[in-house]
């Protein structure tokens, strides 16, 4: 088949009751614009990682929110900060300070001197 | 015998804070990294001692910096600090002639009108009573000041002034007892003996003489007893500045560098500061943004308290006014760095998954447009045309799959991250065997200039069309469009590149703005603060526009592709990178190819 650059999704279900939403309510605590998104995904379009990769911020961040956590560490350090993507976003998402704090929420990336 | 009960307070204070002292002293020198002690090992016996003592004359006692700043202030400090200090060299002259020796014991200058009542019977005696009395007129008038200050911190041209911890209320408070009760002491002796000089004499007429012999015991044991309390408090507070701006001043004349990493330097550059408050008033946060609580004064307290805040650390511009208003000299924003670098992951590599870039060889130079270039495609044009009328053999190499310089990932602490990218780059650049490397980002040239190791000069886009300007390998159309010139933080105070873009912009009718050079405002769009709530940084962006724009350029030139973003979609004036307006007036002439040839390699 000719390859068109997208595809169906397979279906799955996501239990909201059951998915751990703490560590999303720890980044909009600290990035309150992290509500704002609407999954457009301008940010990935422009995105620097993006160029080489398939990393997806909007993917990304959507995980991230329903509490699904798996591979997403190893998926986060593909990032390179630039900020293209808060740049882009009409919404007005702090796109980069919610990457910084997935990362260090999931990685336990700790401060120096910062008890 | 000049010995009383009196001066065991002040004896045993100055003999802990003498203590205290030195002991933090030798814990930081131990601390300092390799490169640091290797700085001073060279330079301790070389003329920049010399240098040092100097500065620590003009800064740690006169303050002539702060007094630059703002001369009320300038003046409250000096009279303080040097007037004490003269206070205890004149007192110990004194003391020395009175006693006939020179190892009389230490509390007799500081109580010497207690013990030595016969009036002035020795060499000089009068004279230094009158320089004693006038000195401690001088500290009267700065301590005046320093209350006024305290209380209505604008009449001394402040905005703001500085919050206290518990530490230093102690200490001020010991610290605005100790002369006031000091005059009160030797106005009260003088009273009785007639041993005062133009000051202590006319105060001790005033008091009354029923009064005397039962006030005097007291308001010694009172002054002995706040000298104790500001002493023992005094390594813990704000005034642990007063010894440590010594050291300061000696390793930073000696060559030490703050460095990446935390080290016995931080140390003594934190405890260095007097939250004099200069930084507030330099802070766009602060008076643009309303935020009060994060500036350097408070990251510097935190820190050296330990009581550090992610917000503290974090919500800062890095765009260095407050290290440039800095009267001691503080690098605050290196030092901030150092505190946001995050732990690395020994064996760790990032971005194994970017496609290997193939290096163009047979190039002069290499075009690197950096990330944020790539959202201003109107740079990117521009400087393709200016290549193009130069005639330069040139290679773009982040036209299609760049990758990020690191220092955003660098600012944010993720310090091994950005140097896996520096490695990437690195590898590229070197391998083309180019001459020069163009880059038309700020941060990105930041980058190259201070992580990178590369086997070629780099010049901003500025450097570069200002040179391509002078050879005359490109002319401009003369025109007379005014133009308002916006210094990047990270070009201007980041990099020092002021006079470049001015020699370039000669060319049109520049005008100038309140905030040139080292003193230009950021456009709020700083990478380095992750924390800004957009509509905060808005607010700064429409400050920093409106102080540019007040005398209605045609357009505000910058040289910096986040500036022009930030300021764009403010809709005050035309804005344009400094690459574009030179593009736009382009004379075009048609040449030799030949002849480009030949000048290509003067230039490169
Ligand atoms: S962060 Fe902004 S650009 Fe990205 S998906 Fe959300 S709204 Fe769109
Ligand atoms: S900051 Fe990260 S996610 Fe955003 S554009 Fe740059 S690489 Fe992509
Ligand atoms: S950091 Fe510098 S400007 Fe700020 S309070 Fe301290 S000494 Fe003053
Ligand atoms: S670097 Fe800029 S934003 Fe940060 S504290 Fe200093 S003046 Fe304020």
């Amino acid at each position: 088949m000719k390859d068109l650059g997208f595809s169906i999704s397979q279906s799955r279900t996501i239990d909201l009751d059951k998915s751990d939403l703490s560590a999303y309510r720890r980044v909009v605590e600290k990035v309150p614009s992290a509500k704002l998104c609407l999954m457009c995904g301008a940010c990935t379009a422009t995105c620097t990682a993006r160029n080489h990769t398939d990393f997806n911020f909007r993917k990304v961040h959507l995980l991230f929110r329903r509490g699904q956590f798996e591979g997403l560490a190893e998926e986060l350090d593909k990032c390179m900060l630039c900020g293209k993507c808060r740049l882009v976003c009409n919404r007005g998402v702090n796109t980069r300070a919610i990457i910084y704090n997935m990362r260090i929420i999931l990685e336990n990336l700790n401060y120096k001197s910062i008890k | 015998m000049n010995y009383h009960p009196f001066v065991i307070p002040f004896t045993v204070g100055a003999l802990f804070l003498f203590g205290v002292v030195f002991y933090k002293f030798y814990a930081w020198i131990a601390a300092l990294d390799r490169k640091q002690k290797f700085m001073v090992k060279q330079n301790i016996f070389s003329f920049k001692t010399i240098r040092a003592i100097g500065e620590i004359f003009r800064e740690a006692l006169v303050h002539h910096n702060i007094y630059k700043k703002n001369p009320v202030l300038g003046y409250m400090h000096m009279s303080l600090a040097f007037g004490w200090f003269l206070l205890i060299v004149v007192g110990k002259i004194k003391a020395s002639l009175y006693a006939g020796t020179f190892f009389e014991p230490p509390w007799l200058g500081i109580f010497f009108n207690f013990f030595a009542v016969d009036g002035h019977a020795f060499s000089y005696g009068e004279m230094l009573t009158f320089t004693m009395d006038f000195l401690l007129l001088i500290i009267l008038s700065g301590l005046a000041l320093a209350i006024i200050k305290r209380v209505k911190s604008s009449l001394l041209g402040m905005r703001k002034t500085t919050k206290h911890s518990r530490f230093d209320r102690i200490a001020l408070s010991s610290l605005w007892f100790i002369f006031p009760l000091r005059l009160m002491a030797e106005s009260t002796t003088a009273s009785l003996h007639g041993n005062g000089g133009f000051l202590t004499n006319s105060v001790g007429h005033l008091i009354p003489s029923a009064i005397a012999p039962y006030a005097e015991l007291p308001l010694w044991w009172a002054y002995s007893i706040s000298l104790f309390v500001f002493f023992v408090a005094l390594p813990y507070s704000r005034y642990m500045h007063i010894p440590t701006e010594v050291v300061l001043i000696l390793l930073r004349n000696w060559g030490a560098d703050t460095g990446e990493q935390l080290s016995g330097y931080t140390d003594i550059q934190l405890n260095s500061c007097s939250r004099c408050g200069i930084c507030i008033d330099a802070c766009q946060l602060n008076f643009a943004a309303g935020i009060s609580d994060v500036q350097s004064v408070y990251f510097v307290r935190d820190a050296r308290y330990k009581t550090l805040s992610d917000e503290v650390v974090n919500n800062c511009l890095m765009c260095g006014r407050c290290s440039n208003e800095c009267p001691v000299g503080l690098e605050l924003t290196l030092v901030r760095q150092q505190f946001r670098n995050k732990q690395e992951i020994p064996g760790k590599f990032y971005y194994e998954y970017t496609e290997p870039v193939e290096s163009k060889a047979g190039v002069d130079v290499i075009y690197y447009a950096g990330c944020m270039t790539h959202l201003t495609p109107s740079i990117i044009i521009s400087m393709k045309k200016i290549f193009e009328a130069a005639g330069v053999n040139y290679w773009f190499m982040d036209e299609d799959k760049g990758v990020c310089c690191g220092r955003p990932l660098r600012q944010q602490g993720f310090i091994q991250q950005s140097k896996n990218l520096v490695i990437k780059n690195s590898r590229i650049i070197n391998s083309a065997r180019a001459k020069l490397l163009v880059t038309s980002c700020p941060i990105c040239y930041k980058s190259f200039r201070e992580e990178y190791n590369l086997n070629l000069p780099v010049m901003h886009h500025t450097e570069y069309i200002e040179g391509l300007l002078a050879d005359g390998r490109i002319t401009l159309n003369a025109s007379n469009v005014t133009v308002v010139y916006h210094d990047p933080c990270e070009l201007g105070r980041g990099a020092n590149i002021y006079e470049q873009p001015r020699n370039i912009l000669r060319n049109f009718s520049l005008i100038e703005s309140d905030y040139e050079k080292e003193n230009s405002l950021c456009c709020g769009g700083s990478l380095s603060d992750a924390i800004l709530d957009l509509r905060l940084q808005l607010k700064i962006r429409d400050h920093a526009l409106g102080e540019l724009t007040k005398d209605k350029p045609e357009v505000l030139v910058t040289a910096c592709p986040l500036c022009k973003k930030s300021f764009v979609h403010g809709n005050k004036a035309r804005v344009m990178d400094i690459a574009e307006i030179v593009a736009g007036n382009l004379k075009v002439i048609a040449r030799k190819k030949q002849s480009v040839r030949k000048e290509e390699l003067q230039l490169v």
